[in-house]
């Protein structure tokens, strides 16, 4: 009988024993889009950095998790010249690429990557600037082109970059997703198979996930990457299952069909506050929501008109109405989560009084005139047609007759570029957590030329401030000239800084390891599922 | 038959040569390019813009650019998409299926419930079945699409958890390689056990969904030409004759009154196919409604043209089947009587 009482024991024990074999964890991501590719290299669009650089490649230098600051990642260290114009990097040894059904590969990550990476971007003359028929925007955008002088393999694990100028931002520059490695022996491989423009769309990076399929618009599968330098990632698969909708990602996110979702719509905060299955992220968005003055048109060209129109604007009402309250208002360009921002600064106050005496001393009188508004929804502004009309009836008050225009995205676009507006809603998120990124990209004088600076504002003064500091590379030094150049701006007001706004995500409870980004990226790496 | 097909395929032509002048008018008289749009907040410089607007093509005369699109169409070249770099037949082809999986459930549904409504009004014309069924039809076509379909989410699949909220498959427990693009085909090919039920599980809400108006369209047609047929010499006669009122209605007015539904159900397809933008936007339906609309408002000349081709080329086939089967219906059609 005992002997029977023991077995039927051992068996059942058995029989619960925890099972030796767990079943692979998926993490889905309901993603608001669909990338526009798989070469980072390529995009602009957050969708796409999403799906391709922060997923499955790497950089020289990395942003840490949920910070604006840089770490080594590719690269191990690296020595910057006294003078600034001279990057050496010490590659890391032992990465591996990933292997897919066309590339095995047969050697660790080196120098010659590095190489491929950046001159098929820059080179015209190179074999493969041209597959794909590929534009490099943002290498383009930040300049690259005009900073480099050249990048050379000093040794299989040492590469050295020699610039034009001293660029300050530099090394935040390469943790951007344009900047990520791609393998130079696959591209050699498929060029050979006559299918170099199979590097673009079959990718191999050294990334912490590996494609395993993408349905067009419905969803992307990754594994993780065995041999990844950073160690294997917690969760064995990763799905973005693209949902272009915010309420039916909010849906799927309670019906368990998928564990993290970005953007919310700010109707649903409070619900997703109170339910029990989910948590509610949020972040000091790194970004700027502004109203800009065409200060090329009168009677903009006046500051005192700008200072009273920027006085009869009653900003934090708006933040309650727009923004449901999740923000800051701003009074400088930059955010308060940066670098060099000056508290100093005092903003302009809420002082319809002071708004007409001011107007009147400019002798403007009956102003007619428009307030455009983006068409879009943006984390900086997630309702601009009724930021509009907050300011229209604002600006009413100080006698001031403003029509509401709006077009369509691309027509706002172009339109704007061209100075069309009087005045107008836009704003900006931050692609490197450096101050240069947000002072010279929307205020410099070179950017009137571009068409992102809608101001249509080139202040000597500040423009010279925010060069020099371009060309410094001690932070503090540059924090100073940051602060002055922001106290030139608030005395010249070529915009009404409105708000900086929080930027919030939505994950099931079981979701630890995540880490919201400040530049609004997604990276998986870390994430786990609890049981 | 032959010259019957003959003569309504060579009316295509024509058609197909203006629809290639409107799609590539249409896309270009919407203000801004796509340059602009790549560059978004960020801005160009003019160089630059130049230059990217001279690789696409689009610093040529309009005229020029057009005969070098009807050029590359004889040679089979629809053009590489301005956003993703990929060919254009191919970015369309891979979401076909989609569309088409639920543009075939969605006209299945409208039809096994809106022929049978359509009936039933008109048989009982007039009394309460009449009005119940109307006063629906009614109501689903005057729906909003939009809000009909997360009402049903909300109903269905946050609260009830009956169905999926959105997507094509179950792919926390699934995966598989597409061969066909139509999930159930590919589900049952793939031999993973449930997959089946899963795609035809998340196929309820959005074909119930997208078949709203044409069920309503579908029922309240089929109800007027029954009502017309009804009232006709032969089927008082058929009455006479002492046959059974199934025999009178389901073989010699429902026959008659076909043509008309046929016709309508032949619209309803061409506009499913075309239309399927909000459901596929609900439900997160990877076809190509969805994919057009994201091509006109990135300006991806290609894309729009090529999409725009496509789905007339489809619609004008469906067309044209439906032309066909007047002809089987009703040999007068096919004989030129």
């Amino acid at each position: 009988m005992q002997k029977r009482l023991i077995a039927i024991s051992v068996l059942s024990a058995v029989c619960f024993l925890p099972q030796a074999y767990a079943a692979p964890k998926t993490f889905v991501y309901c993603s608001e889009g669909a990338p526009s590719g798989f070469n980072p290299q390529f995009y602009t669009d957050g969708t796409t950095f999403d799906a391709a650089g922060q997923a499955m490649y790497d950089r020289l230098v990395q942003f840490n998790p949920g910070e604006t600051s840089i770490s080594p990642a590719l690269a191990e260290s690296w020595e910057v010249s006294p003078d600034g114009l001279t990057y050496t990097f010490k590659l890391r040894k032992g990465v591996k690429f990933h292997t897919t059904k066309d590339f095995t590969p047969t050697r660790d990550f080196n120098a010659d990557d590095v190489l491929f990476s950046f001159n098929r971007q820059w080179k015209a003359d190179h074999p493969y600037h041209k597959v794909s028929n590929g534009n490099y925007e943002y290498f383009t955008g930040m300049s690259m082109p005009d900073v480099l002088k050249s990048i050379d393999k000093v040794d299989d694990y040492t590469v050295k970059f020699t610039l034009n100028r001293p660029e300050a931002p530099m090394l935040a520059n390469l943790a951007m997703d344009f900047a990520s490695i791609l393998s130079s022996e696959y591209a050699d491989a498929m060029m050979k198979a006559k299918t170099p423009e199979k590097i673009d769309t079959d990718p191999v990076g050294t990334g912490p996930f590996q494609l395993v399929a993408y349905q067009k618009d419905a969803m992307i599968r990754y594994k993780a990457h065995e041999t990844y330098w950073e160690g294997k990632p917690k969760i064995d698969n990763l799905v973005f299952a693209i949902t272009k909708d915010n309420a039916v990602r909010w849906q799927k996110l309670q019906a368990g069909e998928c564990h993290l979702m970005p953007f919310p719509n700010t109707a649903d905060l409070k619900a997703m506050q109170e339910n029990k299955d989910v948590t509610l992220l949020s972040q000091e968005g790194l970004n700027i929501g502004y109203f800009a003055y065409n200060t090329t048109k009168k009677p903009f060209d006046d500051v005192r008109v700008r200072k009273a129109l920027n006085m009869a604007i009653n900003k934090p009402a708006i933040l309650d109405a727009v923004y449901q309250g999740a923000g800051k208002v701003a009074k400088n360009p930059i955010p308060p989560t940066m670098w060099s921002y000056n508290d100093k600064v005092v903003d302009d106050s809420y002082d319809v009084e002071g708004a007409k005496k001011l107007l009147a001393e400019a002798g403007v009188k009956d102003l007619k005139t428009n307030i455009w508004a983006m068409p879009v929804q943006r984390p900086y502004n997630p309702n601009a047609k009724r930021m509009a009309e907050m300011i229209q009836a604002d600006w009413k008050a100080v006698g001031v007759d403003a029509q509401i225009v709006s077009y369509e995205w691309a027509e706002y676009l172009e339109r704007s570029k061209k100075g069309e507006h009087d005045t107008l809603l836009m704003g900006w998120t931050g692609d490197n957590g450096d101050p240069d990124n947000f002072l010279a990209v929307l205020l410099g004088c070179d950017a009137v030329k571009d068409g992102s600076n809608r101001a249509f504002w080139c202040n000597q003064e500040f423009n010279d401030l925010v060069q020099k500091a371009k060309s410094l590379s001690d932070q503090g030094e540059r924090a100073k000239l940051y602060e002055q150049a922001q106290e030139v701006f608030k005395k010249e007001a070529p915009w009404a800084t409105i708000a900086h706004s929080v930027v919030y995500e939505v994950a099931r409870k079981n979701v630890t390891g995540y880490k919201q980004s400040p530049f609004g990226l997604h990276q998986f790496k870390a994430v786990d599922l609890a049981e | 038959m032959f010259k019957f097909i003959l003569s309504k395929i060579t009316l295509l032509i024509p058609t197909f040569l203006g629809i290639t002048l409107a799609a590539f008018l249409f896309v270009r008289l919407l203000p801004g390019d796509p340059v602009t749009i790549l560059s978004g907040e960020r801005g160009i410089s003019d160089e630059r813009r130049a230059e990217m607007i001279a690789q696409f093509g689009l610093d040529k005369p309009v005229l020029v650019q057009y005969l070098n699109y009807l050029k590359n169409l004889v040679q089979g070249d629809f053009g590489q998409s301005i956003s993703t770099h990929r060919p254009v037949v191919e970015e369309f082809f891979e979401r076909l299926p989609a569309t088409m999986e639920l543009a075939f459930f969605a006209i299945l549904i409208a039809v096994l419930v809106g022929v049978p409504a359509g009936i039933i009004a008109a048989v009982k014309r007039g009394r309460w079945p009449d009005h119940v069924l109307m006063g629906s039809a009614l109501t689903g076509y005057s729906m909003p699409i939009f809000w009909w379909g997360l009402l049903l989410i909300m109903l269905f699949s946050t609260t009830l958890g009956w169905t999926p909220v959105s997507g094509r498959l179950d792919i926390i427990n699934y995966y598989f390689e597409p061969v066909t693009g139509f999930m159930t085909v590919d589900a049952w090919l793939s031999g993973q056990e449930g997959a089946v039920t899963s795609a035809l599980h998340h196929l309820i809400l959005p074909s119930v969904v997208l078949s709203t108006i044409p069920m309503a369209v579908i029922a309240r047609q089929t109800r007027s030409a029954m009502l017309e047929v009804l009232g006709e010499d032969y089927i008082r006669t058929a009455y006479a004759k002492g046959l059974p009122t199934w025999r009178v209605i389901g073989i010699h007015a429902l026959r008659n009154a076909m043509i008309i539904v046929v016709t309508v159900i032949g619209l309803e397809v061409g506009t499913l196919l075309a239309g399927a933008v909000l459901t596929e936007s609900i439900f997160s339906w990877p076809g190509v409604g969805k994919w057009m609309i994201d091509a006109i408002s990135h300006r991806d000349y290609p894309a729009v043209q090529g999409g725009l081709l496509f789905i007339s080329m489809l619609v004008m086939l469906v067309n044209l089947i439906v032309d066909l089967m007047y002809g089987w219906i009703n040999p007068r059609v096919r004989d030129g009587k």
